[in-house]
């Protein structure tokens, strides 16, 4: 820990005073490369996400923030010309190795994406579909019982407990983006990763989801991908700033938006540009 | 003064009018394109439509109304004695007068009454001809006048010739749509005689077909037997075999395309099948009948089975492989328009590729494959070619697809192919026949638009 990257990551992750004994090393990526085709997105990335805590990445758009985030479960395996490079470690095992079945590493790194993509199913479909597929759960009892705590967790319960039999797609924006925070849940991940869940929200929904990833912190492990500084100020605890396919700068949340040490980080977080 | 050179004129005083327009509402603006109501060219098109439409329509009409008019004149002039004649021997005459002023050959010898005739209709067709392209000019040129002296920078060109183009639109649609119910209602008078000679009862509901017996007055059972299910039941049962084959054979195609196929084959898989759509279905019917049929009937004996040679399976297996396309390409649309955002959450949940496929885009997509099942059963139901290649005439009343049936459109082919009298029961039937047809088609395609639109909204 506290390693500084030759290239161009400084980082400040000094060891800190109060968590620094519980912390669990969750993912450990070193030298990350990304291409699209005959484009690199990605150059060199070396980022530790710690447990059960939330890391947020910030950057300028196109910076790669997505990008690394898809490599964590690799998502990016759907996109046909893309290639990754480097180590990429869950709990010490490599995720692009073959020990790792990508079905089995989706479902512990679950993930929450941009824009709300519920299942045009049933809400209680919507949320019973993962444990299905895993066999997490098979009786009905068993599944009322993971949608009943995992719509409560996402704290949409007590708004569509009458109405689980409704379509998802017809609840609300924020309601939506809940919901499928729940449908991640529900699978029991044990990282959930949020690339900029908040972005189609209005301030009261993005607040609700706010005050959620806090909650959730205690159980799971949280990457989320934000445009809103203050956001990132808000619900994380280490921020990680990349900039042009770079991780620049990664560190405690206070000493990033304080006292940053890199002058881009300084300038993207002051508004000069980005 | 031929039709072509007419309009060709007709074209190059529309096109006149227009420069002339747009250069008009440049030098009313002096020159400051931005003093104008609208750009420069609508004022351009406002005056080519002021000059185009009362030119078209004159030209229209009189081309229309031409013939009968000079054909009634020279009728009238024609000598007392010609005249009395019944009406055959008039248009007898007439078609004389016609030849003859054409130049072509002319029945029996010319009488100079005829000759007469035929020179007075030569130079009337002349007259009208130039009077014709007299009149189109001076409107033309009289219009594009007018339409350029109200060009000022106020008028608001662009709205009036947006309005007129939206008319014309309008009056297009109308034409089209009118066609399709004067066809219509021309299928429903003539199922209207056929059922003052038949029950509808007896029609929608009687177990046997034969309308050839009807053929002659003094015959045995002249009146024919007209019950058309066993026509309904040939059709249901070569549509399903139809479907059964392209049913699968679609639809699992289509997931491949959309969901497993590299772009590339994709690219290439798709225009190929489709290309199956363009083949002349009469190529169909041989394949069916010179190949798949003998196949079959080899099989079958083989295996001790009696299939006759003209077997239902046979025009189903063949009309299924025709009607593929429908199925794939329309399924592989509608599996596309899935969002990727629904396949990236379901891979974001740790579901495998076959459970994303099986449980979120199949569901998503099925209202949209249902309707393109739908459209590819309404095909099945109206192609004849293959039918009559491979499944027979023969009504039989079997849902044994080892036999020969018939449907309803081969019937409706056989019963109007020859010299018949267009009011005897067996000819009226075929309307009957359109008509069930034109609703069950028509109920169908209902259906499944109703279902894609159902569709349609899910991710808007
Ligand atoms: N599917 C793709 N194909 C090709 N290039 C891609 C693809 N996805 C991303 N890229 C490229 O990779 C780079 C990083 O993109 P990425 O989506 O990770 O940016 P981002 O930081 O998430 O931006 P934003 O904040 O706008 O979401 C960009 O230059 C982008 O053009
Ligand atoms: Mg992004």
């Amino acid at each position: 820990m506290g390693e500084v990257d030759m290239s161009n990551a400084v980082e400040v992750t000094a060891p800190m005073a109060s968590s620094d004994a519980a912390r669990e090393t969750k993912f450990h990526t070193r030298g990350v490369q990304v291409f699209y085709g005959e484009k690199q997105a990605l150059f060199d990335v070396d980022l530790d996400i710690y447990e059960n805590e939330v890391t947020a990445l910030i950057g300028p758009s196109g910076c790669g923030k997505s990008t690394y985030l898809r490599t964590l479960n690799r998502m990016n395996d759907t996109i046909d010309i893309c290639r990754v490079k480097g180590k990429i470690e869950l709990d010490g095992t490599d995720v692009y190795s073959d020990k790792i079945d990508v079905v089995h590493l989706r479902a512990r790194v679950g993930m929450v994406f941009q824009k709300p993509n519920p299942f045009p199913k049933s809400i209680y479909e919507n949320i019973a579909y993962g444990p299905r597929i895993h066999g997490i759960a098979t009786g009905k009892e068993d599944i009322d019982q993971i949608v009943e705590e995992s719509l409560t967790k996402a704290s949409l319960w007590n708004e569509v407990k009458d109405r689980l039999d409704e379509p998802g797609t017809g609840l609300s924006g924020g309601q939506q983006q809940r919901l499928c925070i729940a449908r991640a849940i529900a699978v029991q991940p044990e990282v959930i990763l949020m690339d900029e869940p908040c972005s189609a929200l209005d301030p009261i929904a993005t607040a609700r989801i706010e005050e959620l990833i806090d909650e959730l912190r205690d159980n799971f492990t949280i990457v989320i991908v934000t445009h809103s500084m203050q956001q990132a100020a808000r619900v994380s605890q280490r921020t990680a700033f990349f900039h042009l396919g770079d991780l620049v700068e990664v560190g405690e949340t206070g000493k990033i938006f304080t006292t940053p040490q890199d002058q881009r980080t300084q300038d993207y977080i002051t508004g000069r540009f980005g | 003064m031929s039709f072509t050179f007419v309009l060709g004129a007709l074209i190059i005083l529309t096109v006149a009018g227009f420069y002339l327009g747009r250069s008009r509402s440049m030098a009313s603006a002096g020159g400051t394109a931005s003093r104008l109501h609208s750009r420069p060219h609508y004022y351009g098109y406002f005056v080519a439509l002021w000059c185009g439409i009362p030119t078209i329509l004159i030209l229209g009409v009189w081309t229309v109304f031409q013939t009968p008019i000079v054909e009634m004149i020279v009728q009238g002039n024609l000598p007392e004695r010609m005249l009395e004649g019944d009406p055959a021997q008039m248009s007898l005459i007439m078609n004389d007068i016609r030849n003859l002023a054409s130049g072509n050959i002319t029945s029996g010898e010319i009488t100079p009454a005829v000759q007469a005739a035929a020179d007075q209709y030569v130079s009337l067709v002349q007259t009208s001809a130039l009077a014709k392209f007299v009149l189109i000019l001076v409107v033309g040129i009289a219009a594009i006048a007018y339409a350029r002296g109200k060009i000022a920078p106020s008028l608001r060109a662009r709205n009036q010739v947006e309005k007129t183009m939206m008319a014309i639109l309008i009056i297009c649609s109308v034409i089209a749509i009118l066609t399709t119910i004067g066809i219509v209602m021309s299928l429903v008078f003539e199922s209207y005689r056929f059922f003052e000679k038949v029950s509808p009862v007896e029609f929608l509901f009687g177990l046997e077909w034969s309308p050839q017996t009807a053929l002659r007055s003094d015959q045995v059972g002249a009146s024919g037997a007209f019950g058309a299910i066993p026509l309904f039941v040939g059709t249901l049962l070569i549509s399903f075999v139809a479907m059964c084959v392209a049913g699968p054979i679609g639809l699992l195609s289509a997931i491949y395309m959309a969901e497993y196929a590299p772009l590339k084959v994709r690219g290439a898989v798709k225009p190929l099948l489709e290309i199956l759509a363009g083949i002349p279905t009469v190529v169909y019917g041989f394949f069916a009948a010179l190949t798949v049929a003998p196949f079959l009937r080899d099989q079958g004996t083989f295996l001790g089975l009696d299939i006759s040679s003209e077997s239902a399976l046979a025009a189903g297996l063949v009309m299924g492989i025709m009607i593929i396309p429908f199925v794939s390409s329309l399924s592989d649309d509608v599996i596309n328009a899935v969002p990727q955002s629904l396949r990236e959450g379901s891979y974001g949940l740790g579901a495998t590729k076959s459970e994303t496929i099986k449980r979120v885009i199949l569901p998503a997509a099925l209202p949209g494959i249902v309707g393109s099942f739908m459209l590819a059963i309404s095909r099945a139901i109206g192609e004849t070619m293959i039918v009559v290649m491979a499944a027979g005439l023969g009504a039989n009343l079997t849902a044994n697809p080892l036999e020969a049936v018939t449907t309803v459109t081969v019937q409706i082919v056989t019963l109007l192919v020859g010299d018949q009298e267009f009011d005897s029961a067996k000819t009226l039937a075929a309307f009957a026949l359109g008509l069930v047809l034109f609703c069950v088609t028509l109920c169908l395609n209902i259906i499944a638009m109703a279902v894609v639109n159902k569709y349609r909204e899910q991710y808007d």
